[in-house]
């Protein structure tokens, strides 16, 4: 197990800097996800880490000792790549048995290992086929089974659920979750997947353009998110972002009038679908779109700010489209940003009109 | 409404509509490869059957079918197992060392170090191939030149202080058929691996570096085994080539000394065009044509190329 840093990292690849200044500590087991859009760096952080990708600038420290030239054979890292990588021309008995080669393990020992490391990923019974034999989920795992055989101090996932169906997806989420809290191997997910990070990582790196955009648990990110990129990214489905001006303690959205403490000038006030309600109070609108999501319903209500949505809890809509409505919310569940500088403004609130 | 019988109707319509179809497309697609087949294979194999039973000589008449071809062949000819025994040596020697061996070091090599100079040294292997071949073996010439102007001779008596100057023409002809051809032929395995290698999913060579492979446990357990299709191709292909031509040869050493350089494909010509024995050399010939077909087919059956060529060459998961 490992405490990592990473202290000022740079890397480049050729002219352009994809990663321009990097600064992160993750905890001697701990399990973190690296949260962003595809392109902003992710893998190539992860690729830092295990030794692939050499630094530009910068240092990378495991455990307190710098690793920027250490090779990735001698970084004792496991991978899990997003098209898993796996070895075609090799049974998956032999591609699991592959890092143990190089450790010079005794015959004997490495296949109980690797029989163990198949029973606790559950691929015992395919060890003697070949990958391109397996479905996606079969190869996951195997790809899981050959980073964990060799008792990583660091795990490293690359998108691993992002080739699996929804359901498996589902159950990997879990599965893999439960292995971190058995092993208590330090481990690092890369996804694109605001809800696997979420759900899966104990805290979330949220990324933008090779930076770090904001660092914490998911319900940091979720109830405080310092910045629009944040708040937008984390949340399903995406939050609302109205923009106005304030003045004299009220924002002011054409003609629709918020009361806000705490902040002033150009604003934008971040709503969640989730924590709107219909009221007899608040902005008005008309219901555009209904959208059934299982247990909640998904109303795209048109208001004089635009489409604002708002998500129920029921099964049933109790609203029909073309109806008008009010739409209110608790001060406390506001969220308000500069719209300058993208930044959350702490302790600032907005309170639904009328 | 359709019945049962009007879709049945209908089905069959479909199915002699799409066999017309089916026939159309077999000779478009078809016709072309068959036409070749059949205008540069199937008609000089008989003709060359036809000619192996007569006694066609330097005068271009024909007096009688007669089989003496073929005793000729089998019973009479001495110099054959001699001519065949070199066939093997310069074939297995220039595939193994060079066209296979060589090219794969070339290409492993040319890969592994930076793009622009990984290019400029493939392009440097690949000149003698574009180079005229009579050019080629005219710069071999000089090269091997029994005088002390020769390439070779200038290194050898300057650098290491040899007394006289080297005759390889006479005391090293097999080895410099071999090598002549083999500074040709080791560009067509290196091009063909350069692609097969550039085709493997860079992913798995990171998977390997991170399993704790070097350099040389990446090669064995990545690279070759991605290799197998391509080597098996180049293997079969070459040694194909290799039977069959001879300019090379003939350029450099005429065959000669004596016949110590002269291949199977080279003796059917000296025979036929040189010794003006037609009937002879149709009926060797005809030896060449039978082994260059078993030597495909058991490449094909060997090298399991059957089910390789069906199946994604380099499989990316
Ligand atoms: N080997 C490379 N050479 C050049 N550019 C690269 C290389 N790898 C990644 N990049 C660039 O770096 C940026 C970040 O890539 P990556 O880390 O793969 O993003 P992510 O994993 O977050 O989707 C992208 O713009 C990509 O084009
Ligand atoms: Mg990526």
């Amino acid at each position: 197990m490992a405490k990592i840093e990473f202290r000022n990292v740079v890397k480049r690849f050729g002219a352009v800097e994809v990663i321009p200044d990097m600064n992160l500590v993750i905890e001697d087991g701990e399990f973190v996800a690296l949260l962003g859009p595809s392109g902003c760096g992710k893998s190539t952080s992860l690729f830092m880490l295990a030794g692939i990708y050499l630094p530009s600038g910068g240092e990378l420290l495991f455990d307190g000792h710098v690793v920027n030239e250490v090779e990735a054979r001698d970084r004792n890292v496991g991978i899990v790549f997003q098209s898993y990588a796996l070895y075609p021309h090799m049974s998956v008995r032999d591609n699991i048995l592959f890092p143990l080669r190089f450790k010079k393990t005794p015959r004997d020992e490495a296949l109980t290992k690797v029989k163990a490391v198949a029973d606790l990923v559950r691929v015992a019974e395919l060890l003697d086929r070949r990958p391109g034999e397996l479905s996606g989920g079969q190869q996951q795992r195997v790809a899981l089974a050959r980073a964990l055989v060799k008792e990583p101090q660091l795990l490293l996932l690359d998108e691993p659920l992002s080739n699996l169906d929804a359901s498996l997806r589902l159950s990997m989420r879990t599965e893999i979750k439960s292995l971190h809290e058995q092993l208590g191997v330090t481990t690092v997910l890369v996804t694109h997947d605001q809800i696997e990070a979420t759900t899966m990582a104990d805290r979330i790196i949220c990324m933008r353009a090779g930076r770090i955009e904001q660092v914490g648990t998911p319900d940091d990110l979720y109830l405080r998110p310092s910045s629009l990129f944040v708040a937008s990214f984390i949340g399903s489905p995406p939050i609302n972002l109205i923009a106005g001006e304030a003045e004299g303690g009220t924002v002011t959205v054409n003609g629709v009038r918020f009361p806000v403490d705490g902040a002033s000038g150009s604003l934008t006030m971040g709503l969640r679908p989730e924590l709107l309600r219909f009221g007899d109070t608040g902005f008005a609108g008309r219901i555009a779109q209904i959208e059934p999501m299982g247990r909640e319903i998904l109303y795209v209500v048109e208001t004089g700010m635009g489409a604002v949505r708002v998500l129920e809890q029921g099964s049933s809509a109790g609203h029909s489209p073309g109806e008008e409505v009010k739409v209110s919310f608790l001060p406390e569940n506001s969220l308000v940003f500069e719209t300058e500088r993208q930044k959350l403004i702490a302790g600032a609130h907005v309170r639904a009109p009328g | 409404m359709t019945t049962i019988a009007d879709q049945l109707t209908i089905e069959r319509r479909g199915h002699a509509g799409s066999a017309a179809r089916r026939r159309t497309n077999f000779v478009i697609f078809l016709g072309p490869a068959i036409l070749l087949t059949v205008f540069f294979f199937v008609v000089p194999v008989i003709i060359d059957i036809t000619v192996s039973f007569t006694d066609l000589s330097r005068s271009l008449r024909i007096s009688e079918f007669t089989t003496e071809q073929y005793e000729k062949v089998f019973r009479t000819d001495r110099r054959l197992s001699q001519v065949i025994g070199l066939t093997f040596i310069y074939v297995f020697g220039t595939l193994a060392i060079f066209n296979v061996t060589f090219g794969l070091i070339l290409a492993i090599t040319t890969t592994a170090i930076r793009n622009v100079s990984g290019s400029f040294f493939r392009g440097v292997w690949l000149l003698p191939r574009m180079s005229p071949s009579v050019l080629y073996i005219l710069l071999w010439l000089w090269a091997v030149s029994p005088t002390e102007a020769g390439l070779v001779n200038q290194v050898f008596m300057q650098a290491f202080g040899l007394d006289a100057p080297l005759d390889l023409l006479t005391s090293a002809p097999i080895a410099l058929i071999i090598i002549s051809n083999g500074f040709i032929g080791a560009s067509m395995g290196m091009i063909i691996f350069t692609a097969a290698i550039r085709g493997i999913p860079e992913h798995l060579f990171h998977a390997a570096a991170v399993d704790g492979a070097g350099t040389f446990a990446t090669i064995r357990f990545i690279t070759l085994p991605a290799l197998r299709w391509p080597i098996s191709f180049v293997t079969i292909y070459q040694t194909l080539s290799l039977l069959v031509s001879f300019e090379y040869i003939l350029l450099l050493t005429k065959g000669g000394p004596f016949y110590d350089t002269t291949v199977y494909a080279l003796y059917v010509y000296r025979r036929a065009f040189e010794s003006g024995q037609y009937g002879y050399g149709a009926a060797l010939a005809l030896f060449l044509i039978v082994i260059g077909v078993i030597v495909a087919l058991l490449g094909w059956r060997f090298f399991d190329m059957e089910r390789l060529l069906q199946r994604p060459r380099i499989e990316v998961h």
